[in-house]
């Protein structure tokens, strides 16, 4: 496989640690009580939401979950925005109605993120079904966990998008848990990408650690959508290092496991591929300075930013028809 | 002016919504030409004039049939989604509940989902307690969902073309024994807007509001009463929620009294919630109690008598509509 160009790995690596510093910067708050809010923890995830943004075009179309932080903050939300959604603030993406588990901007793409488990996936195929409509070559992708892959909307959209030949790719990012449950608690099957067969559709597994492995299965998965060829179902295995959501306890998860995963943590991998492709440290160090920097102005502006107006809980429901 | 059957009226509102506007396109079981264009015949026709990519035949999946109008909505296109039986809406309730009727409001409003979701259903045709229900109550207590169902030919093309307009989720209930029913064609174009009820007969003594079938059993029993004198005002909601809280309270104002009905069973149907406004709002005029008729609280049972017995009958609406007026 083709080495991947410079500039997009210069790409990735930039949505990668603006995600991680995101979430550095969310626990960060959580831990000193300056926010009290569900967040969903990406650590260790980082590396395959950003790569899987960096493989689409600005305008295709992205549903995630509510741990969706690195698809939303890597496809380009601006920070302000994000962070006054989290936050409740009148200045977020959903005027403070939506909520980190409900983060909706489709000016940068992010159409849905969904609180539920799996629901994002059959939406998924509609957005793939309009522009296959229209014809007008977006492409969507849907990311998920591998506790999605066993609701019945996961089999229901699959078929479905394989029998239409949609422009859809099915991002399963296998961190391992289902929530508290570990993977061979929920699934025997050996890999969730060996399902694809049984819709007679496309499906690899990859190491979502490995910018050299995920990035191109993706981009591929993207391409063949985009030209006709119909939907992949691409598995990156990953980690999920923290537990379910802030604060949740994890001592379900072994301890000695944990330690054993921190070898595979995606970011002093992606850094040391950065160096053997003579990106400079400091460099390195510049791009995540410039990205702290935006963290702290746009956190400020949310801190500072008006709550919704009480009205809004009337506003919405309906389109107002004057 | 030519009669049509509400089938015909359903499948010509959608044929010119499809023609007019190349977003609009159906989705469900057995809908495309190849399938005989639904099992009630409403698509029937359009597969040959639009193609296959706009009425798409579906695999048994009402999870993905729905998700996929949601999602196509969000792209901006008008899917019409059938649901061929009420009951299977059970199988895809998150995808209407949690994601059609709220991504609109959780976005912000950035995000509106203007899908019809056709369904099928009715009590009196023997398909027994899975196919049979009346379930507008369950979608009436979600915001951001309009709930319809047509009670004649006229109707269903004006309603199927105002829920097609629509920039919001519609459920658009049709009754298995409504498809028959024959209305003079109001012709192209023509719209019945949501929310908006039909006096369907003037009368001054009591308000009978229901909708769907039932309202060809009160429009009966109200020619027969008149015989005997009592005047029954029968209101078509025609939009079953957000219903048209003014013309029916407009109507009681004027008789004092009122009786809800409807097939769907009886405890905390969309009949409660009407009965509990009209008490809150129409207390000084009503010479009486809020009467409630629905459907028995038990699954809709096979047998012809079973299920005869099972629905509200005429003779129960009269009982209540003279108990009602004093004169039992």
């Amino acid at each position: 496989m083709a080495e991947i160009d410079r500039d997009k790995l210069l790409d990735i690596y930039t949505r990668t640690m603006k995600v991680n510093r995101t979430d550095e910067k969310f626990r960060e708050l959580l831990m000193q009580g300056k926010v009290a809010v569900m967040y969903y923890c990406v650590r260790g995830q980082e590396l395959v939401s950003a790569a899987a943004m960096a493989a689409l075009e600005d305008d295709d179309y992205v549903v995630c979950t509510y741990r969706g932080q690195g698809e939303q903050t890597a496809k380009g939300i601006p920070m302000e925005k994000w962070w006054g959604e989290c936050l409740g603030k009148a200045t977020g993406t959903c005027k403070g109605k939506g909520g980190t588990m409900h983060i909706t901007d489709p000016e940068t793409g992010i159409m849905v993120t969904t609180g539920v488990v799996g629901s994002g996936i059959p939406i998924a195929n509609g957005l793939a079904m309009a522009s296959q409509n229209n014809g007008d070559r977006r492409v969507t992708l849907v990311s998920f966990g591998d506790g999605a892959a066993n609701i019945g909307g996961f089999h229901e959209a699959m078929n479905m998008a394989q029998l239409y030949k949609l422009p859809v790719v099915f991002l399963c990012q296998n961190n391992r848990y289902g929530e508290h449950t570990a993977y061979a608690d929920h699934t025997d099957s050996k890999t969730i990408a060996e399902r694809a067969a049984g819709y007679g559709m496309r499906g690899v597994t990859v190491d979502g650690n490995d910018v050299n492995q995920v990035y191109p299965a993706v981009k591929e998965a993207v391409d063949r959508a985009r030209e006709g060829g119909g939907p992949t179902l691409v598995e990156a295995m990953c980690y999920r290092m923290m537990g379910h959501f802030f604060g949740a306890d994890f001592s379900y998860m072994p301890a000695d496991h944990i330690e054993e995963m921190k070898k595979e943590d995606p970011l002093p991998k992606l850094r040391k591929v950065m160096l053997e492709r003579q990106f400079t440290e400091e460099e390195l160090d510049k791009i995540v300075a410039d990205i702290d920097e935006q963290i702290d102005a746009a956190v400020q502006h949310a801190l500072d930013a008006p709550l919704p107006d009480t009205d809004e809980i009337y506003k919405d429901v309906f389109e107002e028809v004057n | 002016m030519a009669e049509i059957t509400m089938t015909q009226a359903l499948n010509l509102a959608i044929d010119e919504a499809m023609a007019e506007d190349d977003g609009v396109f159906c989705l469900g079981e057995d809908v495309s030409a190849k399938q005989g264009g639904g099992v009630f015949k409403v698509t029937a026709g359009l597969t040959e004039k639009y193609g296959e990519n706009r009425v798409r035949a579906t695999p048994i999946s009402e999870t993905a049939i729905v998700g996929a109008a949601v999602g196509a909505a969000l792209a901006g296109q008008r899917p019409i989604a059938e649901i061929m039986l009420m009951n299977f809406v059970g199988v895809c309730m998150d995808q209407i509940v949690n994601h059609a009727a709220k991504l609109r409001f959780m976005s912000g409003g950035q995000t509106p989902c203007p899908i019809v979701i056709r369904t099928t259903t009715g009590v009196g045709v023997g398909f027994g307690g899975q196919h049979s229900d009346m379930l507008e109550a369950w979608f009436a207590h979600v915001a951001g969902i309009h709930v319809v169902t047509p009670s004649n030919a006229a109707d269903a093309r004006g309603l199927m073309r105002s829920a097609i307009d629509a920039n919001d989720p519609v459920i658009f209930i049709e009754n298995i024994l409504c498809y028959g029913l024959k209305a003079e064609d109001p012709g192209k174009g023509y719209r019945v807007p949501l929310g908006k009820a039909a006096v369907a007969r003037e009368g001054s003594d009591i308000s009978l509001i229901t909708y769907g079938r039932t309202v060809l059993d009160a429009l009966e029993v109200a020619g027969e009463l008149d015989k005997e004198g009592i005047s029954v005002e029968v209101i078509d909601l025609r939009t079953i929620a957000p219903y048209d809280e003014e013309t029916v309270l407009a109507s009681v104002n004027k008789t004092g009294r009122a009786l809800t009905l409807h097939e769907a069973v009886r405890p905390f149907g969309t009949g409660a919630e009407i009965a509990a406004n009209i008490q809150e709002k129409c207390w000084d005029k009503l010479k009486g109690p809020v009467r409630r008729i629905g459907g028995t609280f038990s699954a809709v049972p096979f047998a012809s008598h079973l299920e005869q017995a099972w629905i509200p009958t005429k003779e129960e609406i009269v009982g209540q509509i003279k108990a009602s007026v004093g004169k039992a």
